[in-house]
């Protein structure tokens, strides 16, 4: 059983009232008073004002195919801005792939046992889409001679940042409820960046692969609203 | 529990077996299980990790004893490993932290009681109220920079205040050592003692230096790289407690019998039964690593092992909070300093002390940075109305 239960969770102060009485008339004894960190703030803003970027974008040699022929607009344009996003994208659908594939065994192996299955083959359909958004997005790099097995620093930065869903999705000890709240973040994000990475695309002129690009958004949407539906009702279910 | 040290089997080398599943079992709650049980996870990693490298050092310097010493190290990496991996991943690595400055409180503040020679437990005492004010600190970091109360994981049993000042416990190196014990006239529990809380204060460095690194915050990153060079003068401090010139086999037999006490500390007060029996099952590992040493011993130096050991085990280590133990210790002792292997007021400290500090200092303290005005309270700083 590893949905919301009582148990004997020691981690507030009620459960141990004499000691933390203790703790808390120690801390009003022995700290200073309490006041914002003036000096944290300096430290904090000296980093900030000497740190460089996490990375570089690894330009092609030569821009080539469709950024080449999209003409005077693309020209005008950083290509460096699409490249760092289209390298997020496809780094975050790639790990959006193992992620699934690791909520499906648990589903497999939890589905039995909870009062709110999970349905298998819509969890499947959706890591098959995200597998096939991971393919359009390495085409599209490459159409343009971009290095799709580069990480390019908005990649890197965004698997930092869903670094802990994966802690969750991945821990045998989570539950169903809990991954799909993971997700529901991951979905969220991702229907963003599609309609980001449209907006970019249509900014540059490149119309071929927004069409493309819109197509993927559309099977997003779907992801969402599942992912969505699922949620709720693994939660509601337990009450 | 009467354990007869040097008459007791224990479990064979040849039966201490062990696969992938059973070092990596499910890990402890960091919600349920009590703040103690994760106290002795984290020293009895901690002791393993310095049998290893003890071990692996004797190696380098003793041709002889190598197949021994490689064959008793590999079981205790794999129990290392197994103890480790009961640590779950929902630990943050400052909740983790918060978890060793509690060993370090808790642990070192038990053994300076339970410590008969004076001036040892006077140097525990005077390392306890630096991991205390440890604590302080990176409760303030967890707080200002997650946004989490480090009592979740304290449990109440130990206090968030500051102690003698981080940014004060920076000393020369020459200031760090200390008078060692004698090998031919201190007490067994003397010698464990001394073990244990260097082993403690060691793998604590070594986790800090390692975690320090994957923080992107530069305070983070600032505080961790400032209070893994306090653990390093502590290695300092504590290892320079222990007699130089023990043999080498008799420091290998006080490291086995030092792990024995501590298995035998943490079975007599485990209240998770699963990870009891964990204990209970590298306590008999030790004990049959000890016969092995005793016989070594006996061979290479014809010796009985009985003039370093004692019959039976001492009381064990009191897993419990030291609240009021050390809070007496902060209030007598909070300006103590050291000149040389002396313990000082602050007024008579080594100048050469007050120079190294003034430098490492000179651009600025991250230990004063991070906790500024912070004051604990349950749910922490923001939980304004809590206080009232």
């Amino acid at each position: 059983m590893r949905e919301a239960k009582m148990g004997a969770n020691r981690t507030g102060i009620d459960v141990s009232p004499v000691y933390s009485k203790q703790m808390i008339s120690d801390a009003e004894e022995l700290s200073p008073p309490p006041s914002e960190s003036v000096m944290m703030a300096a430290m904090e803003q000296q980093y900030i004002e000497a740190a460089h970027g996490v990375g570089s974008v690894p330009l092609p040699g030569t821009l080539k195919g469709v950024l080449k022929t999209a003409g005077k607009k693309v020209g005008g344009h950083n290509p460096e801005v699409l490249i760092n996003k289209l390298g997020e994208r496809l780094a975050y659908e790639r790990s959006g792939v193992r992620l699934y594939q690791s909520f499906i065994r648990k589903c497999e192996t939890l589905n039995g046992a909870s009062q709110s299955p999970i349905p298998l083959d819509g969890l499947r359909e959706i890591c098959m889409e995200e597998a096939e958004h991971f393919q359009v997005l390495k085409e599209c790099m490459e159409s343009i001679g971009a290095d799709p097995t580069a990480q390019t620093p908005d990649a890197d930065v965004s698997g930092v940042a869903g670094s802990g869903l994966m802690k969750v999705i991945t821990d045998p000890r989570t539950s169903l409820s809990q991954c799909l709240e993971a997700f529901l973040t991951i979905e969220l994000t991702d229907q963003a960046s599609w309609e980001l990475l449209i907006s970019l695309c249509d900014e540059m002129g490149l119309d071929e692969i927004s069409e493309r690009f819109q197509a993927c958004l559309a099977q997003e949407e779907t992801h969402v609203e599942r992912v969505k539906a699922w949620y709720q009702e693994s939660v509601i279910s337990q009450v | 529990m009467a354990i007869k040290l040097l008459d007791t089997q224990g479990t064979p080398l040849e039966n201490q077996k062990f696969t992938w599943k059973d070092l990596v079992q499910e890990p402890i709650s960091k919600l349920d299980d009590d703040a103690f049980t994760r106290v002795r996870i984290i020293l009895m990693n901690g002791i393993e990790q310095q049998s290893n490298r003890f071990k692996h050092l004797c190696s380098q310097m003793n041709g002889e004893l190598r197949k021994p010493l490689a064959v008793v190290r590999r079981s205790e990496h794999h129990q290392q490993t197994m103890i480790n991996w009961l640590l779950s991943g929902d630990h943050s690595p400052i909740e983790t932290t918060i978890g060793y400055e509690q060993v370090a409180i808790e642990v070192t503040a038990a053994i300076a009681q339970q410590e008969p020679d004076d001036y040892l437990a006077q140097v525990y005492r005077f390392g306890l109220l630096e991991d205390f004010d440890h604590m302080y600190r990176y409760a303030a970091l967890l707080d200002r920079v997650e946004g989490k109360d480090a009592n979740n994981i304290l449990q109440s049993y130990t206090d968030v205040v500051p102690g003698r000042p981080t940014a004060e416990e920076h000393r020369h190196p020459h200031d760090d050592l200390r008078e060692h014990y004698d090998r031919k006239t201190a007490a067994p529990i003397t010698k464990m003692n001394a073990l244990t809380i260097m082993s403690g204060e060691y793998q604590t460095r070594d986790y800090y230096m390692n975690i320090g690194p994957t923080f992107s915050d530069p305070i983070a990153r600032q505080l961790y790289a400032e209070i893994a060079s306090i653990e390093e003068q502590h290695v300092t401090q504590y290892g320079s407690i222990i007699d130089p010139d023990e043999t080498m086999l008799e420091k290998w037999l006080l490291y086995e019998a030092s792990e024995v006490y501590n298995y035998y500390c943490c079975v007599e007060s485990e209240t998770n039964p699963r990870i009891k029996a964990i204990w209970e099952r590298f306590l008999d590992y030790e004990l049959g690593h000890l016969q092995l040493v005793s016989g070594l011993f006996k061979k290479h130096e014809r010796r009985d092992p009985a003039e370093i050991l004692p019959e039976t085990l001492p009381a064990p280590i009191a897993f419990e909070s030291q609240r009021e133990f050390v809070k007496k210790t902060l209030k007598a002792e909070i300006d103590l300093r050291t000149s040389g292997t002396h313990f000082v007021d602050k007024a008579k400290e080594s100048n050469q002390s007050q120079e190294y500090r003034k430098q490492v200092n000179s651009e600025g303290s991250p230990s004063e940075a991070i906790a500024e005005g912070y004051h604990w309270r349950p749910g922490t700083e923001l939980n304004t109305d809590r206080a009232a």
